[in-house]
Formats: C-alpha cells, sequence, structure tokens
C-alpha cells in the first residue's frame, strides 16, 4: 500500500505535466486557426 | 566521466546541441520576423496573444534553472513536503497576480509595463520606483540565468564556466533581439513543450530506474521523523512560510508577469495564468521529486554541492541520451526566462523611463525601439560580466526583496482606492525600506520597546499579506476581516517570537510600515482620482494620434472599486 501511495505520489506529477502539454498543443492550434481566421499575427 | 562522477560530454557534442538549440529557436522567430517591427508589438505583441500561447509563454517564463534546482534541494532537505514547499507557493505567486491583473488591465488596456499606469496615477517619482525595482529584478534574473547556463555546460563538457555564460547571452539576444516580447513568447511555447516533454519522461525514469517506488519505500529509514512527515513544521517555517511571504511582492515586481498580463487577450487572463499556474506547479514539484529520491537511496549531493543533486541521478541512472535531454532541459528553462527578461528590460527603458520621462509624451517610435535593442544588448553584456564573474549579489538580493514588499501595498491599493496620492506612494516605500533596513541588518537592538514595535509592524504587515490576497479573489469585505484577524492573531502570538526570524521580520515590517504610511498620508491630503483618466493617459506608441490620446471610450463600470 506504502509502495502504491509514494509511487503515486511521485508519478502525479509527470502525469499532470502531461496534461497540461496536450491542454496548451490543443489551445495553441486553436490560437492559430483563430489568428489565420482573422487575419492577424499569432504573436 | 570527470573528477566529479558525472558523465561528460565531448566538446563537439555540446557545442552541436547548443547551436542545435540556439540556432533552431533563432530560424523559428524568423517566421515572424518583420523588416520593420511596431515598437507596441514589440513590447507586448498585439494585446491579443491567446490562451494557448499566454499559458505557455507564462510558464515557460516562471520556470527558470533554478527552480529544478532549488525545488530538489528542498527535497532532499525536507524531505516527503519540501518540494511542495518550493512549487507550490512558487506557483501561487501568478495565481494569487491575476485577480489583480485583470483590474491592471482595466484600467489601462493599452499598457506596456505596470510603471506606465502608475504614471497615469501618480507621476514620476511612483513609477520610477517601480521601474528601477523591476530593472533590478530582471538584471539580478539574467545573470542567475546566465551563471547556471555556466555551471552546466563546465560540469557536463571539458569547455570553461565563461564559455557557456558566453554562449548563453549571445544566443539569447540573436533570437531576442530584433522582434523582442514577440519572440520571446513564440520560443517560449517551443521550449516549454520540450521542457514537459523531457519532464515527463525524466521523472519516471529516474524512479524506475533505481529500482520504482518499492525501493523508495525501503530506504524512507533514512528520513528523520520530520523529513518523512508530509506536514512537517520544520519544512513550513522555513521553507513556506518565507516563500509565502513573498508570494504577491515578486509578482507584482516582476515586470515578466506584467508584461504577459498586459499581452494577453484580456478574456483569457484568468484561464492562462491559472492554466500556468498547474503546469508550473507540476513541473517543478515533479524534479524537486528527484531530490526526494536522492534522499531515500541515500545519495549524497557530490562535494556538498546541492546543485549537483538532479545530474547526479541522471547521471547515476540514465544513459547518455538523457543526460544529453537533462541538458536541453536546463539551457530551455534559463533561456526562456533570459529572453522574457531582456524583453521586460527593454520595455521598461522604452516605456518607463524613454517615453513616460525623456520624450514626455512625444516619443518617436522608432528612436524607441532602437533604445529597446539596445537596452537589449547592454543588459546582455552586464548580466554576462556579473555572471562570469560570479559577483555575491546577496546584498541585492536583499534589497530587491525589500523593494518589492514595500511596494505591493501601495501598488495594489493605487489601482482600487482612488484616495492614494503620489506622495503617500512615494513616501510608504521610502519609510518601508528605511524600516526594513534598521530590521534586517539589526541596527537598533531587537529587545524591549524596539522590538515589541516591529512585530508590531510586521504583524500589520502580515495581516496586509492575507488581506490583499483574500481580498484579491473575495471583494474587499472579506480581505478586510481576513486581513485584520490575521493582524490581531500575529499580534498576539508573535510578540517576544518574531524577533528571534530576522528575515520574516523584517520582510513583513516592510509590508506593514508601507501600508500605514500610505493610508495615513493618503487619508490626510484628501485627493479624490478619477480613475477613467488612466485609460486616457497610456495609449499605443505607433499610432498617429500618439501617447496619451484616449484610443477608445472607458467602459462603463471601471470605477466600481472606488
Amino acid at each position: 500500500m506504502q509502495t502504491l501511495i509514494y509511487g503515486t505520489y511521485i508519478l502525479i506529477w509527470p502525469t499532470i505535466t502531461l496534461a497540461v502539454l496536450l491542454l496548451i498543443c490543443s489551445a495553441v492550434r486553436k490560437d492559430i486557426r483563430a489568428a489565420k481566421r482573422e487575419k492577424r499575427d499569432l504573436v | 566521466m570527470n573528477d566529479a562522477g558525472f558523465y561528460q560530454f565531448s566538446t563537439l557534442t555540446v557545442l552541436l546541441l547548443l547551436a542545435a538549440f540556439y540556432g533552431g529557436t533563432y530560424l523559428l522567430t524568423l517566421t515572424i520576423k518583420k523588416g520593420k517591427e511596431d515598437t507596441d508589438a514589440f513590447m507586448v505583441s498585439n494585446h491579443r496573444i491567446g490562451f494557448g500561447m499566454g499559458a505557455a509563454s507564462m510558464t515557460a517564463t516562471w520556470i527558470w534553472a533554478a527552480s529544478f534546482y532549488a525545488a530538489a534541494t528542498s527535497g532532499y532537505t525536507y524531505g516527503v513536503s519540501g518540494p511542495l514547499h518550493y512549487g507550490l507557493w512558487g506557483a501561487l505567486m501568478i495565481l494569487f497576480i491575476y485577480p489583480f491583473g485583470q483590474r491592471f488591465r482595466k484600467l489601462a488596456p493599452n499598457a506596456h509595463t505596470l510603471g506606465e499606469l502608475i504614471h497615469a496615477r501618480h507621476g514620476s517619482s511612483s513609477q520610477l520606483i517601480l521601474a528601477f525595482s523591476n530593472l533590478l529584478g530582471s538584471i539580478i534574473s539574467l545573470m542567475v540565468n546566465f551563471t547556471a547556463a555556466g555551471a552546466l555546460v563546465s560540469v557536463l563538457s571539458p569547455l570553461s564556466f565563461q564559455v557557456g555564460v558566453i554562449i548563453a547571452g549571445v544566443g539569447v539576444l540573436g533570437y531576442t533581439l530584433w522582434s523582442g516580447f514577440r519572440a520571446s513568447v513564440l520560443t517560449d511555447f517551443a521550449q516549454l513543450m520540450a521542457l514537459m516533454a523531457i519532464a515527463v519522461v525524466i521523472i519516471p525514469a529516474v524512479l524506475f530506474a533505481m529500482g520504482g517506488p518499492s525501493v523508495m519505500v525501503e530506504g524512507l529509514g533514512n528520513l528523520t521523523s520530520e523529513q518523512a512527515n508530509l506536514f512537517s513544521t520544520d519544512a513550513i517555517l522555513n521553507q513556506g512560510a518565507p516563500y509565502f511571504v513573498a508570494v504577491l511582492a515578486y509578482a507584482i515586481g516582476n515586470q515578466t508577469i506584467s508584461q504577459r498580463l498586459f499581452a494577453v487577450n484580456e478574456d483569457h487572463i484568468k484561464p492562462t495564468f491559472i492554466t500556468a499556474t498547474i503546469g508550473y506547479g507540476a513541473i517543478v514539484i515533479g524534479l524537486g521529486m528527484i531530490g526526494l529520491m536522492a534522499l531515500t537511496v541515500g545519495v549524497e549531493p557530490m562535494n556538498g554541492d546541492m546543485n549537483n543533486l538532479i545530474p547526479q541521478m541522471v547521471s547515476t541512472y540514465l544513459p547518455p541520451v538523457f543526460i544529453g535531454l537533462f541538458f536541453i532541459l536546463v539551457i530551455g528553462s534559463l533561456s526562456s526566462t533570459a529572453d522574457s527578461d531582456l524583453s521586460a528590460l527593454s520595455a521598461i527603458v522604452m516605456a518607463d523611463v524613454y517615453g513616460k520621462n525623456l520624450a514626455k509624451g512625444r516619443a518617436d517610435p522608432r528612436k524607441m525601439l532602437f533604445i529597446g535593442r539596445l537596452t537589449m544588448v547592454i543588459a546582455t553584456v552586464i548580466g554576462i560580466v556579473f555572471a562570469s564573474f560570479s559577483l555575491d549579489i546577496l546584498v541585492m538580493l536583499v534589497f530587491v526583496g525589500a523593494l518589492w514588499g514595500a511596494i505591493v501595498f501601495p501598488v495594489i491599493a493605487s489601482c482600487f482606492w482612488n484616495r492614494v496620492t503620489n506622495a503617500a506612494f512615494t513616501w510608504s516605500v521610502v519609510v518601508a525600506l528605511v524600516m526594513f533596513c534598521l530590521a534586517r541588518f539589526e541596527v537598533l537592538s531587537m529587545t524591549g520597546v524596539v522590538a515589541l514595535f516591529f512585530e508590531l509592524l510586521a504583524s500589520i504587515g502580515a495581516g496586509v499579506v492575507i488581506g490583499l490576497m483574500s481580498f484579491g479573489f473575495c471583494g474587499r469585505r472579506i480581505g478586510a476581516i481576513a486581513g485584520i484577524v490575521t493582524a490581531v492573531a500575529m499580534a498576539f502570538f508573535a510578540t517576544d517570537f518574531l524577533r528571534d526570524y530576522t528575515v520574516l521580520l523584517s520582510s513583513l515590517t516592510a509590508y506593514g510600515t508601507s501600508t500605514l504610511v500610505c493610508v495615513v498620508l493618503s487619508l490626510m491630503a484628501n485627493e479624490h482620482f478619477d480613475f477613467n483618466d488612466i485609460k486616457r493617459r497610456v495609449g499605443n506608441y505607433d499610432h498617429d494620434e500618439g501617447v496619451g490620446m484616449a484610443v477608445d471610450k472607458p467602459k462603463p463600470g471601471i470605477a466600481s472599486y472606488e
């Protein structure tokens, strides 16, 4: 049980990092589309 | 392996890695390069950066090389709760600023720096205090990041520390110089993607290479009872509490944050900053866990230097390709922060120094752009020189920390309370700095009535910190209640106690003093400022109508806080 708790305690952070990475990638794709649609620079 | 026992790359490999990183980053910026850059875009892009790019840029900027090393050190020193006490409070700095950022943006939608807003609100003296604190902060950050590059290159290759510093400085300047903030944001995204992907791979790789969670559990016997406790008082008092006090000060004192507050699409400020908070927290706490892993398996830091912990663990348990990834991780994190510092410094000199004070509202956009780029070159040279000579910046760090603490209340109050005056702002910061120095450097003996007086000021300071944080999210009433309850509780519990914790006492004294002076002088003056004037006074530099002209009609509801 303690192994599971410590394993989760360590691995939860890269898992959250991966989730944020995917979220940002998807949001940036939307940003690029919106910038193209509105004919303005992305940044 | 080098003398310290680390795996070492050849000179050619490291030069190729650095060339690939900085060359690739430079090529990326060519995709947005314009023959004639806009002055406003050079400082804050188009004020409409989307959620994804904004969140990526904010996260990448806030993560610097020291984040990993300090989080791992915290994990190694304080055990199970250590990484949390480093990463969580650092993340909250991003979170707690956004409610105030939304207000800054409402007041001055076309601002480039927080200093411009304060200039429109108060005038030059208050603005220059803020600009000066921002300048010092960014120079220090630049120097620390270049130092980290030098240390990394010298540890993992035969190249010298100075060569690493110079390559990082020139590399960052090379891709930021032409497009400024726009280049910084675009490259932040690419650097963060690399950084996150590497963190996602490296943390479990180290864990399983050393034998998995079961080996960690077996090694728990190496921990003291405090280190094994998730709610360790030792970790809270020595790592968490001093960091918690600085949460608002770091955010207000950092132009890299306000620059992004003014650049992100106004409707996306909240999701952008919440995502950056989670992203920063996860990466930094995760890498901090490597310090905890080192503690459980009984690894001793090479030469007693805690900064060696992560490279040592990666070098011990993983093949060379992972060390290459770690190398890119650190170079990416320090470069993304350094390019943001260069952009921040250039915006401060362009807008706060030249635009508002030298040109006095008649700024020439082309000259401004030249000044911005020149600032970047000079700042890079200063950063490289300071880093190369490993100058002792402790006094500078202490002073900047005090300055940031002293300006928190005056800056926030100036944006919500229409009675704060320029004199109240300026004198509150000056008096708070003097009081801070008296406490921090123990100019006065901290005994008897003197110590009691400072403890009472510090109690008010604690009330201000909690009150402002609560005010940001829950409004004026709850903020006031939380602040008063905290101040009273601190006055009761902290007297005869805080005097033994000089750093905490002096930091809180700065908050308390600046608040008292600011409030008293403001109430004595009986001025009533119209917040709509700010929007009229802060404009774009490229537009024909010039700075200081109204760009659009004030939105209703702006004065709702008055």
